[in-house]
């Protein structure tokens, strides 16, 4: 028997969070430490898994593990796990996500700077912690009931997470909003998802809510166009489709750093992928059918999310529209249906993740020192944080698309993929690169270049050196794939192919 | 005629029946101060006795007993586990209840209902059936006025009463017609008499309507209710813990026993008024449920809402819908006991029992923060607890009987759900006491509390993620009703 990696992966983080809680609530260092080791071992699992996938023969589902949970006819559950192509760098970053959400939410316990979490660190590991093993699950399980079972997982400490540690001005606004509109969509998903089963009963016989089994079920053209809006769009949510995109700027505001991080940089991809996975990859005549419409729901997101983020004042407001904005490229690459478009969208994910990680990351770390993110009150920050500043450059090249960074590597095939199926909205869209660099342009002048407000001078230190490690792995990531495209882009094909044959050839 | 499979029958009765005299007998000579001691002895009597029956109670084939009056299955037996589990861990939280864990009359009601609702769980026959009803309800509608110098319980004990007597007299009127017609009692006669044809499927309907009154009460789904809010507030918690879980699932008991085994022939009237009875439960009981600001009538429409919700399987009328409406009992009992149990604890040190009164909560004792957690996200339906496994059970039912449209109704109200559990857990785990010290105001658990609480806690997360066995089980049950 070969070593349970992927089931190691997902299950690691609930063991540690557990262990976590059984610490004593004082010993908060311990507390940290437990979980940066989980997460370093996570990291570590996932790079392992990324680098296996793609040194050997990039083809179908890898790592394959299968036990069955229920099977008593009329029911059958499996714990199905397996990556493809499309989900192994979504694990990878995962992980990622959660080693470099860890090191920031070390904290400074310096009394001006209290960056970081300080109240109660051992509830917010382990609430954290239930949220990435959620989130792995979601991207390893080829089984339709444990994927629900663990996208749920993924919501509901979120709730938690913002509501507790956010922002105490609109955090139980925000988190109670970001609640129910994520919770709506998986709900309505889950009864697509049961119609799916009993159907695929009546057509095949097969009684399995395994995926790998249901690209087979036979579904009728006229079932798919019927249920591929609730499923699609119900995942879709949560990778912030507009217009039901709401929850997720108001969300992001209201977080504590390291759960904006997770929340835009791994959890909308959640909804991106499981939107792929269920909605397109088991409903391909329905996505077919209604790639019009989200072609047309994405292309809005794009145009309106990147003009709403350029109007706006406040930090991260700003970056929680540019996400809404760079999912809705994401959504857009999925609309095309073709290779091309996929591809960019698979690149884009991953892409996005990182970058928007990173903007967070160092967002939390200039409102732990300056008590304010409205970007009219900020100035000087690259005179005291140069590191930080560094970073948010990066991230501000990779949002553009700049060439050389993996922004480009994801937004030129996606593009190039609107432009076969629609050209108009191609030339539509890409009006977001014009308006997504003047904004970043703009605020990376006003917030680090121009003259340090006086209100401001001598309160603001450098960011520690755990900052300085988050921000350098997130780099790393962006401009190595930017420079070396081969390192993920064949492996995302492998999954693209895999989908276009379930899209017919097409 | 007495045999052994007879006297396994009926092992787990005679059992607690020996557990309550043990009680009476012993309580009068134990000092004052020992007297709580009686819950220590119920508690371990049926966890005993539940050990007990499971090596030696054990149905094989469905059989007949005591001249046709129980019915001797694995339906039967599941419940009845899980009903002395319900029990056991009531008799726990009981215990250090100010007024009442002194006085072991309490627990001896307690085990005398306990007796009545194993009964309804395996009853064949409409003269045992409403016998067992009656043995259930009586000593309950003491127990929720046991506490004779308050007010709030002396009319809950008085309202439940004649609610309950009420809804047990239409029952009853109901069970003489069905004698009428069918000229017996025994619930497979019955069955037989009606698929022949000869009552008309009118008669038919209002008979079923005259039974699913008195059930319905059992089980508190609308419009049979209104009694649920104010006895939940006014019995003592542990009571009203143990009303709204043991009594509701033994409810449901007789309804999957009288309609599955009795109805099949008028499947479709009778399956009609659940559905809408379910739709309706489930809406009302969440939308009154929002405006609540105390935990104890908050916990009482939802777990109107809950009935709705597990009736979806009754709908269904298939093996599935059986199995998970046995599932969700079993996890909504351990659910609802934990909230229950997390109020009685809290309300023990403070005296308080609104919903805005729990905040800080987390700060004050951080384990009761997390087990107030695990049982607000079950009943929200939220993994890994057992709620969720059996909504979605349920809902598959649902499915699978084309009632697509009375699990989008289930869907929309999970959604209400979510909001006003999760409102309670802000007050737990965001806001703070007034004096944001909560360190001088810990809220110090028991002995007994703690056990109960932690194997209730342990319990929801077991049937949440390593729920096959249980399902297991209840599929096993479900199958002896076809």
């Amino acid at each position: 028997m070969t070593f349970p990696i992927l089931s190691v992966i997902t299950f690691l983080p609930f063991a540690a969070g557990i262990f976590i809680l059984m610490l004593p609530a004082h010993r908060k260092n311990e507390a940290r430490a437990a979980a940066l080791a989980t997460a370093v071992i996570d990291l570590l699992l996932s790079a392992w898994v990324y680098v296996q996938y793609l040194t050997q023969d990039m083809m179908g589902y890898q790592f394959i593990e299968k036990y069955t949970w229920l099977n008593i006819p009329p029911l059958n559950i499996a714990l199905h796990f397996g990556v493809d192509g499309i989900s192994a760098p979504l694990v990878l970053l995962t992980g990622i996500v959660m080693f470099t959400g860890v090191l920031i939410s070390w904290g400074d316990d310096d009394p001006h700077v209290m960056a970081g979490i300080q109240d109660r660190p051992r509830e917010f590991f382990a609430f954290l912690f239930l949220l990435a093993g959620g989130v792995f699950g979601v991207f390893v399980s080829l089984d339709l009931f444990m994927l629900f079972f663990f996208y749920e997982i993924a919501v509901f400490p979120m709730y938690l997470l913002i509501a507790i540690w956010g922002w105490a001005k609109t955090r139980e606004y925000a988190a109670m909003k970001l609640t129910l509109y994520l919770f709506i969509g998986s709900v309505v998903a889950l009864v697509g998802a049961l119609v799916m089963y009993w159907t695929q009963y009546q057509n095949t016989g097969v009684l399995s809510f395994d995926m790998l089994e249901m690209e087979n079920a036979g579904f009728s053209a006229a079932f798919q166009n019927l249920w591929f809006l609730p499923v699609f769009l119900g995942f879709a949510v949560l990778g912030g489709i507009w217009p039901f995109h709401n929850w997720s700027p108001d969300g992001h505001v209201a977080a504590p750093t390291a759960v904006s991080m997770f929340h835009a940089g791994v959890l909308m991809k959640l909804g991106a992928f499981a939107a792929l996975r269920v909605g397109v990859m088991l409903l391909p005549e329905g996505a077919k059918h209604w790639s019009w419409l989200i072609m047309l729901f994405a292309g809005v997101a794009v145009v309106y999310g990147a003009y709403i983020a350029y109007v706006q004042t406040d930090l991260k407001y700003m970056i929680g529209f540019s996400s809404v904005s760079h999912m809705g490229l994401v959504m857009l690459g999925i609309s095309t249906l073709n290779e091309t478009g996929l591809l960019g969208a698979g690149v884009q994910m991953f892409s996005h993740g990182v970058m928007t990680a990173l903007f967070f990351a160092v967002t939390g770390m200039i409102y732990d020192r300056s008590h304010t993110r409205m970007i009219p009150e900020l100035g000087g920050i690259a005179k005291v944080m140069p590191f930080a500043t560094i970073g948010f450059i990066i991230g501000g090249l990779v949002s553009m698309g700049m060439p050389g960074f993996s922004g480009f590597v994801a937004e030129f095939p996606i593009f190039m993929g609107v432009w076969g199926e629609q050209w108009l909205v191609a030339v539509i869209a890409s009006i977001s690169i014009v308006i997504t660099a003047a904004y970043i342009m703009m605020n990376i002048r006003k917030v680090f270049f121009s003259p340090m407000p006086e209100k401001l001078e001598g309160h603001i230190g450098d960011i520690t050196m755990l900052d300085k490690v988050a921000i350098t792995t997130l780099c790393l990531f962006m401009i190595g794939i930017g420079v070396f495209p081969s390192m993920m882009v064949p492996m995302i094909e492998s999954g693209v192919s895999y989908i276009m044959t379930l899209l017919g050839g097409a | 005629m007495f045999t052994t499979v007879t006297f396994a029958s009926i092992l787990p009765e005679i059992l607690i029946l020996s557990i309550g005299l043990l009680v009476l007998i012993l309580e009068p000579f134990w000092k004052d101060e020992h007297k709580r001691n009686a819950g220590w002895l119920t508690a371990g009597g049926l966890f005993i006795a539940m050990i007990v029956s499971l090596l030696f109670g054990r149905p094989a084939e469905p059989t007949e007993t005591l001249g046709g009056m129980i019915r001797f299955d694995w339906l039967g037996f599941f419940l009845k586990m899980l009903f002395m589990f319900a029990a056991a861990a009531t008799a726990l939280l009981l215990m250090d209840h100010e007024k009442a864990g002194k006085r072991g009359e309490a627990y001896l009601l307690m085990l005398a209902s306990l007796i009545g609702m194993n009964l309804m769980a395996s009853s064949a026959d409409l003269v045992m059936l409403y016998l067992s009803i009656e043995t259930a309800s009586i000593p309950l509608y003491i127990l929720s006025g046991f506490l004779l110098d308050d007010e709030r319980s002396t009319e809950a004990g008085f309202k439940y009463f004649l609610y309950g007597t009420l809804a047990s007299t239409i029952m009853l009127y109901g069970f003489s017609l069905l004698f009428g017609f069918s000229g017996t009692t025994d619930l497979y006669a019955i069955a037989a008499a009606l698929t022949s044809g000869k009552v008309s499927a009118l008669l038919a309907f209002g008979v079923v309507m005259l039974v699913v009154a008195g059930l319905g009460f059992k089980v508190s789904i609308v419009p049979f209710h209104f009694w649920a809010p104010d006895v939940y507030e006014g019995a003592p918690t542990p009571v009203a813990g143990f009303l709204s879980t043991a009594s509701k699932a033994a409810g449901f008991a007789v309804i999957l026993r009288l309609f599955f085994v009795a109805f099949p022939a008028f499947s479709e009237s009778w399956t009609m008024v659940f559905a809408v009875l379910s739709a309706v439960s489930m809406t009302v009981g969440n939308l009154l449920a929002l405006p609540q600001t105390n935990i104890k009538r908050l916990l009482a429409y939802s777990s109107i809402s809950h009935a709705g919700y597990a009736l979806i399987g009754a709908v269904a009328f298939s093996q599935l819908g059986a199995a998970s409406v046995v599932f969700y009992l079993a996890a909504y009992v351990a659910t609802n006991l934990l909230a229950f149990g997390l109020v009685m604890a809290f309300q023990r040190v403070t005296g308080l029992e609104d919903v805005k009164d729990l905040a800080g909560l987390s700060r004050r004792n951080p384990l009761m923060g997390l087990m107030m957690l695990a049982a607000f996200l079950s009943l929200a339906g939220m993994p890994p607890f057992g709620g969720f496994v059996a909504k979605v059970f349920v809902f598959a039912a649902g499915i699978q009987a084309d009632y697509t449209w009375l699990v989008v109704v289930g869907i929309v109200n999970s959604i209400i759900g979510v909001y006003y559990y999760l409102n309670v857990l802000k007050f737990v785990y965001l806001y703070r006491l007034p004096g944001e010290d909560e360190e001088n105001h810990p809220i110090p658990l028991t002995q007994p509390y703690m056990i109960a609480l932690v194997v209730l806690v342990v319990g929801v997360i077991v049937m949440g993620t390593v729920f096959t066995p249980f399902f297991n089980w209840s599929d096993a049950g479900a199958l002896n009703l076809f």
